[in-house]
């Protein structure tokens, strides 16, 4: 493994030793995964030591490259504007938890 | 008949000395002895593998056959194969029977090859160890109390235990070729873009490519021929003429470069997996191969920059999990994000919910460019360093894991230990490019040991000639697990 580069970048060791309990919390709420609070304490020491393994990032110097967010420089393809899907609404809510009348039901959203 | 390879079978199709109902039901007889002993196989369907198998023995009959045509196939449960359960390893899915055929899937139907199981996995593709399906860990058939790697560890423990003669995985950091590599099969990750995305469970969009698992590399490029082929249905697929995958296998492969990256035996490779690949390196010696010293700087940043960028596509990805229009949903809850919520927690398993989490945070506002971009940026210069190593190579050569198969739980409990067994095949993912495990023997604890073979973008008929060479001088691949027989 190469040598954590803590000391080099302080700013950014800082902005992850001030990963807290409160900050897994909010991620989770983002994420909608109902987290307990002794859920979030033991997720909290396992993203700790994940993050000393992501921070190995900081000790490169990244200036003038391009971000790479794919393997392959394809460009996305145009079709026609037609309808190429037949109607199978039936079939793929077979496998739907609630469905009724052609929808899906979910818990009341407006009061 | 469950040690021919494919290329064997198809003959003995061909000539009929075998029907393919025959070789099903032969397949299933040998699932239904051995698999509660190595949990390969998520779902079985005798009646629906039957039924394959005799339209594939009727095709033939017709004079339609290809090589795959009556050949039983296990596919990994990331691929939607309709009117089977497809879990992903997962509670959330443990109840979604696919309404629709993955790419891949499609076209193995169409060459009449026979569907004989949905394997085992960890769940979501998250994991090098095969521990985290819903559904149980994946034994290996070289020693029960192993792992046979991860992800794809059914897939390849049921190729290793002769209870199918290929099939199908996908590889996002190395889940093809690290099962392979513990199980002393063979499996290919191909170039991303050759195979269809469509209809294989999304974990990190940008990484994950399907492939296929062996037990020869002559098997393989007959594999990979069916599989492979342009889907506008995925739309990083790419659009090029179809190859044939076997036509280089008999070449002579003197003459040709093997690089050698001076990062790949660095600390942390054990010693036993270093000598052997140092072997198999030499074997190719004799076969008038050179070697030749590349260097990839920053293989080392691979691990970190994949648990940034793979978690967060898989985040975004693993959204679509709601309880709403398929899978899983919680039974008790009092609004609909409670809904979200409780199935969402219910229904992913503990590893899954750490990616979910990782992801999320890296993309959250204040972190996106310390993380997310950053990491982006230096996929870019991992992937240089590939580019520049082959101006002086034909392929590259190394170990495809640090370590032969570790001991089932020894890496559980500490993500980092087990994201760090991929050192060797998560920089391939990010690159883009094609890579390949086959065995070259075995640790003094009899385990398997894999050499990984890269090759640059589309090589993949040379690699497999390369490897094609490698198996007609030596007999790694086609020895047996103990008490296989």
């Amino acid at each position: 493994m190469i040598p954590y580069a803590a000391s080099i970048f302080k700013g950014f060791f800082q902005g992850f030793m001030a990963l807290t309990l409160d900050d897994v919390k909010r991620v989770a709420h983002l994420a909608r995964i109902e987290i307990s609070d002794t859920g979030a304490a033991s997720v909290l020491d396992d993203l700790v030591n994940i993050f000393k393994l992501i921070e190995q990032m900081q000790a490169i110097d990244v200036s003038g490259i391009e971000p790479m967010s794919h393997a392959q420089d394809v460009v996305l393809r145009l079709r026609e504007d037609a309808v190429t899907e037949s109607d199978q609404h039936a079939l793929f809510q077979s496998v739907a938890p609630q469905v009724e009348a052609g929808l899906y039901l979910v818990p009341k959203v407006i009061e | 008949m469950h040690n021919a390879t494919i290329k064997k079978l198809s003959a003995d199709l061909a000539a009929k000395k075998l029907s393919s109902v025959e070789a099903t039901q032969h397949f299933l007889q040998r699932i239904k002895a051995l698999n509660q002993q190595y949990n390969c196989f998520i779902t079985v369907d005798e009646e629906k593998s039957l039924t394959q198998a005799r339209a594939a023995d009727a095709l033939r009959a017709a004079g339609r056959a290809q090589h795959l045509t009556g050949v039983p196939v296990a596919q990994k449960d990331i691929f939607c194969s309709k009117g089977w359960l497809t879990t992903c390893g997962s509670k959330i899915l443990s109840n979604f029977v696919s309404p629709y055929d993955a790419h891949v899937v499609e076209r193995l139907n169409a060459a009449g090859a026979v569907n004989i199981g949905k394997t085992n996995m960890d769940e979501f593709a998250m994991g090098s160890s095969s521990e985290t399906s819903w559904y149980g860990p994946v034994k290996n058939p070289w020693d029960a109390a192993t792992v046979p790697g991860g992800s794809s560890g059914g897939s390849a423990a049921a190729v290793a235990a002769r209870l199918a003669p290929a099939a199908i995985g996908t590889d996002t950091g190395g889940s093809i070729r690290q099962p392979a590599a513990l199980t002393g099969i063979s499996g290919l990750k191909p170039t991303y873009g050759v195979v269809s995305r469509y209809g294989m469970i999304a974990f990190a969009s940008s990484l994950d490519q399907g492939g296929p698992m062996a037990r020869s590399a002559e098997d393989l490029a007959l594999m990979l021929n069916v599989m492979a082929g342009f889907d506008a249905r995925d739309s990083t697929s790419l659009d090029r003429p179809a190859e044939d995958y076997t036509r280089d296998l008999a070449r002579p492969i003197s003459g040709f470069r093997i690089g050698l990256p001076r990062e790949f035996l660095a600390e942390g490779v054990a010693s036993e997996v270093a000598q052997r690949v140092g072997r198999a390196v030499e074997q190719f010696r004799k076969l008038g191969c050179e070697t030749v010293e590349v260097s990839l700087p920053n293989m080392a940043l691979s691990v970190p920059v994949y648990y940034v960028l793979a978690p967060a596509e898989a985040s975004s990805n693993l959204a679509r999990f709601d309880g709403v229009r398929y899978g899983y949903r919680a039974s008790d809850y009092d609004d609909l994000v409670g809904m979200y919520k409780k199935t969402r927690a219910e229904g992913f398993g503990a590893e899954v919910k750490r990616r979910i989490l990782i992801g999320t945070y890296v993309l959250s506002h204040g972190y996106y460019d310390a993380y997310y971009i950053r990491a982006q940026k230096l996929r870019r210069l991992i992937a240089q360093d590939f580019i520049e190593a082959f101006k002086k190579c034909d392929v590259i050569m190394g170990p495809t894991s640090p370590t032969t198969a570790f001991r089932l739980g020894e890496k559980a409990d500490d993500p980092v230990q087990m994201y760090l067994s991929d050192i060797y095949t998560i920089a391939v993912n990010l690159a883009g490019l094609p890579g390949m495990s086959i065995p070259c023997g075995f640790d003094s604890q009899g385990l398997p040991v894999g050499l990984q073979i890269i090759g640059d973008y589309f090589a993949e008929a040379k690699m497999l000639n390369v490897a094609h060479q490698y198996q007609l001088a030596t007999d790694w691949h086609v020895r047996m697990p103990p008490g296989i027989e």
